[in-house]
């Protein structure tokens, strides 16, 4: 299925909550309104004719020159082979949105991973704790303007000390 | 033994001390040489040989640098393994922990006492020879669960829990096939049950008859599993419970086990071939009436040859097979070889009442139908080996 | 009389508790640095917990400071035993940016390499496999074959285990034709091999009775949890990137998919994933034979800019990497570093099903389990 028809089918269920196709890139994408995505995924999953079996991907992306953080889901079909790409644009300041857990299990620990790297918060995840980094760590490394913390557990994460240390 | 001390004493050696001391003096003599003459050596060669065996069939070479073929390893390792320093963790209880190794150590090495190398090469013919080294290296458990305990670590304590599981199950088979052994022969005595077989095949206890024939089997298996050997090595299962219950020893108390786990695999084949295989019994040759030194040589090179073969069986069998996962070893010792190891009692208690005095026809056709089977085997083995893809040697581009 | 005596109950004087073991990260046989927190009944799970972060080494971090080119070997570090899928991935997002077109010769050239590498990393999967489940000779004899997949790659581009081979518009370097025999001798002596490790290990009562019923995964679950490559196949799903998305030359190529069947117990259990392994070393050997053979003359590389700026855009690309299917997702602003790289692996989705499935296994069904996922720990952590 086309991605103009998708968006027509998505725009049709969910009128005003769906804008800006983007048809004619390799994977088109369409932004979803932060609140209705879950039900958005839950009827692309559904329906026998989009069929959306698998989350391939649930990542994040920052635009600091936009003021925004995008949350980018791909989703696939086995059955109709066709793909789609849904981007959700969030606040910098204070990123939620609701879990898609209960849609796809998968996206359990890669919302996980995009709260340890971004910050987003996902409302009704089960269990909402850092998955790569140690839970005491500070910070949300894979934003556009993260500095590293000074030192963790009391070593110096700075690397200029370390070589003036060598050289003396 | 006692006729030899009685001979020294008669001939003035010895002769203020009473009687009995001499004995127990002498006894304790001949086994502090068997032990660090004998036991010790033959462990450390055991471990260079299924180091070297295991390499080979893995298509790489094992140990082959100190001393010719790598021989003297085990005597490297025993050095190194002295000069470690000797890591006690601080929350282990240390008692049981310095104790376990050696417990375990007694209990493979209190079993040389009876067992016969030659007609009068034995260190005590005990009239209750066999169940006295059953019992012993029963001992076994206790070290093993005391190791486990006192290493104050979960995974040492599964491994512990499991072994001594496994080796207590595991009696029962192995017991039961010997008593099928000790109802054919009417002894408990080594030397007892070796003068009731013979010296030719159709003989031995092996083949008397069909019953004897799978009780050996069994006797191996359970064998197998109370020494804690593959397919049945899961309380020190290197890819589960990282070393099982040796996971907090280091240095020589480390080597003790390994020690004692090798020395076993030698009781195990020297029980076998005591039990099934004829032991010592060489043909009747009139020429070596005379000479009772070679006799006695050809003896014992006739039992060790024997017991060997089921050592590098022992080893064959670790390198080629799984592990078995812990309740299905526990099924297979009471679901199977349990009821299988009573009904050969059974059977063979059966055949002795039918034909008090054996079944020469029986033997003989159950040592030519071993044979088949051997000859079988070895035929799928040449087969195995003939399709084995040698190393592919590319001509280096570098 | 005792039937009057007040015996109290029996979970009132036994009080048991569950025990709670870190299978740590140092640990003989998880597969990489991985931790597991495993509590267990005695010798039944109720479950275990996989703790992951311990390799992470902030791959997608580094992506947005390098160069394109530059970006490339760090793409085999995100999955060191199948680095070579890792590296097609990035490049052919990086073209598919920059609207580059490959030449036909460095795009068989990649097949043979991917392949060659799909072999190589299948090997250490089922040895490793055999060895966490007791026998240790099938994990020899798999190092032996793969030390001469490793010869082969150190002939082609220097490397033996991070290869930096496959490059923005084709491959690094030639392949000359006595890498060619080479390779043929090495496939002609590698065929039978696949029988006698069966023969040797596969079909063996003890081995077949530990993985046979265990963990089976469903189609739903696979579905849901999005498990890709071998293990979803092995649900008896028929879905292969090469086959149903394909990339660069197999359309071209004849090969087959196979797919777990349940033949020695339930569907998707240990079992069929291990053997979908051994027989994707098959087909992996005929696709290198045909390639051989169509191996078309022509440059290797086709012109890329020393600084490499794609315009502005997205692109997801898709892999059939030995572990499953590999997602790059790459955003580009039109500078020479890339904005974003984001590398989706299957273990990391496979490990997250592993304390679903685990509950009510024993220890060793939990080593047999991972073992036969064939996680990673680099692809999991990046």
């Amino acid at each position: 299925m086309e991605a103009q028809e998708i968006y027509r089918r998505l725009e049709q269920r969910f009128p005003g909550k769906v804008n800006g196709l983007r048809a004619d890139v390799f994977d088109p994408d369409l932004h979803v309104e932060p609140q209705a995505i879950v039900e958005a995924c839950r009827f692309l999953r559904d329906e026998p004719d989009l069929k959306f079996e698998v989350l391939s991907d649930l990542t994040g992306l920052d635009l600091p020159k936009e003021n925004r953080l995008q949350v980018v889901y791909h989703l696939y079909s086995y059955t109709h082979r066709h793909q789609i790409v849904l981007k959700v644009d969030l606040p910098r300041e204070e990123p939620q949105v609701s879990t898609m857990e209960e849609v796809w299990k998968a996206a359990n620990w890669m919302e996980r991973e995009v709260f340890d790297l971004f910050g987003v918060i996902f409302e009704g995840h089960s269990d909402l704790r850092r998955i790569m980094l140690p839970e005491d760590w500070v910070g949300h490394p894979l934003r556009k303007d993260y500095v590293e913390q000074e030192e963790y557990d009391g070593i110096s994460t700075q690397r200029a000390p370390l070589v003036e240390k060598l050289l003396r | 033994m006692q006729p030899f001390i009685d001979q020294l004493i008669q001939e003035g050696y010895f002769s203020a001390l009473p009687r009995d001391l001499a004995y127990a003096g002498f006894i304790v003599l001949v086994a502090f040489a068997v032990l660090s003459f004998f036991v010790a050596p033959l462990a450390g060669i055991t471990s260079w040989l299924e180091r070297r065996v295991w390499g080979r069939m893995q298509s790489r070479v094992g140990p082959n640098r100190v001393g010719p073929q790598g021989i003297l390893q085990w005597l490297a390792d025993g050095i190194k393994n002295l000069l470690k320093e000797d890591i006690i963790p601080t929350a282990a209880d240390k008692w049981l922990f310095a104790l376990a190794p050696y417990i375990v150590f007694v209990g493979f090495l209190a079993a040389f006492v009876v067992i016969p190398f030659g007609g009068k090469l034995i260190v005590a013919d005990l009239n209750i020879g066999i169940l006295y080294l059953l019992a012993v290296t029963s001992l076994v458990v206790v070290g093993i669960l005391m190791a486990g305990w006192s290493s104050n670590n979960k995974w040492s304590l599964l491994g512990g829990m499991r072994s001594a599981a496994q080796i207590i199950s595991y009696e029962i088979p192995a017991g039961l096939a010997v008593l099928t052994i000790v109802l054919v022969a009417g002894t408990m005595s080594m030397q007892g049950i070796i003068q009731a077989q013979g010296w030719a095949p159709w003989d031995w206890l092996l083949f008397y008859n069909p019953f004897t024939f799978i009780a050996f089997f069994l006797y191996f298996t359970a064998a197998l599993a109370e020494g804690n050997r593959t397919p049945f090595d899961i309380p020190e299962a290197e890819s589960e419970l990282v070393a099982g219950y040796v996971t907090e020893y280091s240095g020589m108390r480390f080597l003790f086990f390994f020690f004692a786990e090798w020395g076993n695999l030698y009781v195990i084949g020297a029980v076998a071939a005591t039990l099934f295989l004829g032991g010592w019994q060489i043909p009747p040759i009139p020429a070596l009436a005379d000479y009772p030194v070679v006799k006695g040589i050809l003896q014992f090179i006739v039992f060790f040859l024997k017991a060997y073969l089921w050592v590098f069986v022992a080893m064959w069998v670790r390198g080629t097979l799984p592990r078995v996962r812990v309740d299905q070893l526990m099924s297979l010792c009471w679901k199977y070889m349990v009821p299988l190891s009573f009904l050969c009692l059974l059977g063979t208690a059966a055949w002795m009442v039918l034909w008090p005095q054996g079944n020469r026809v029986a033997s003989v056709a159950m040592f030519l139908l071993g044979s088949a089977i051997a000859v079988l085997f070895f035929k799928r083995v040449n087969y195995q080996i003939r399709h084995a893809r040698p190393v592919l040697y590319l001509k280096p581009y570098i | 009389m005792l039937m009057s005596a007040n015996i109290p109950a029996e979970s009132e004087v036994f009080h048991t508790e569950d025990m709670i073991i870190s299978m740590g990260p140092q640990h003989p046989s998880t597969h990489g640095v991985l931790r597991f927190i495993v509590r267990t009944d005695g010798e039944v799970m109720r479950e275990a917990i996989p703790d992951v972060g311990y390799l992470h080494r902030s791959i997608e971090k580094i992506g947005e400071k390098v160069t394109w080119h530059g970006f490339v070997p760090y793409t085999d570090r995100a999955d060191y035993l199948a680095a070579m899928f890792a590296n097609q991935g990035f490049c052919m997002a990086a073209e598919r940016l920059g609207g580059i077109e490959v030449t036909r010769r460095g795009e068989f050239c990649r097949v043979i390499a991917c392949e060659l590498n799909r072999i190589a990393s299948h090997l250490i999967a089922v040895g490793t496999f055999g060895q966490d489940i007791g026998a240790v000779t099938p994990f020899l004899h798999a190092l032996r074959e793969r030390e001469t997949i490793n010869d082969l790659m150190e002939e082609i581009c220097g490397a033996r285990l991070t290869y930096n081979y496959i490059r923005i518009g084709g491959v690094g370097y030639d392949i000359t034709s006595e890498t060619c025999d080479r390779i043929t001798a090495f496939l002609d002596h590698f065929e039978p091999i696949v029988d006698e490790y069966n023969r040797l290990i596969s079909y063996n009562k003890i081995f077949v009775e530990r993985l046979v019923h265990v963990a089976p995964i469903t189609k739903e679950d696979a579905f849901q949890y999005n498990i890709v490559g071998p293990n979803l196949r092995a649900c008896g799903v028929k879905w292969d990137i090469r086959r149903d998305i394909p990339y660069s030359v197999y359309p071209e190529l004849d090969f087959d998919i196979p797919v777990g069947t349940g033949e020695k117990g339930a569907l998707g259990d240990c079992y069929d994933r291990y053997m979908m392994r051994i027989r994707e070393m098959e087909e992996s050997c005929k696709i290198v034979r045909q390639c051989l053979k169509m191996l078309p003359p022509g440059p290797a590389i086709s012109k890329v800019a020393r600084k490499f700026k794609p315009p502005a855009g997205e692109a997801y690309v898709r892999v059939e990497s030995s572990r499953g299917d590999m997602g790059f997702y790459v955003v580009s602003d039109g500078s020479e570093y890339p904005y974003r790289v984001r590398i989706r692996t299957g273990s990391f989705t496979a490990m997250s099903l592993v304390s679903k499935l685990s509950q009510g296994l024993m220890v060793a069904d939990l080593i047999a389990l991972i073992a036969s996922l064939d996680v990673d720990a680099p692809e999991i952590d990046r």
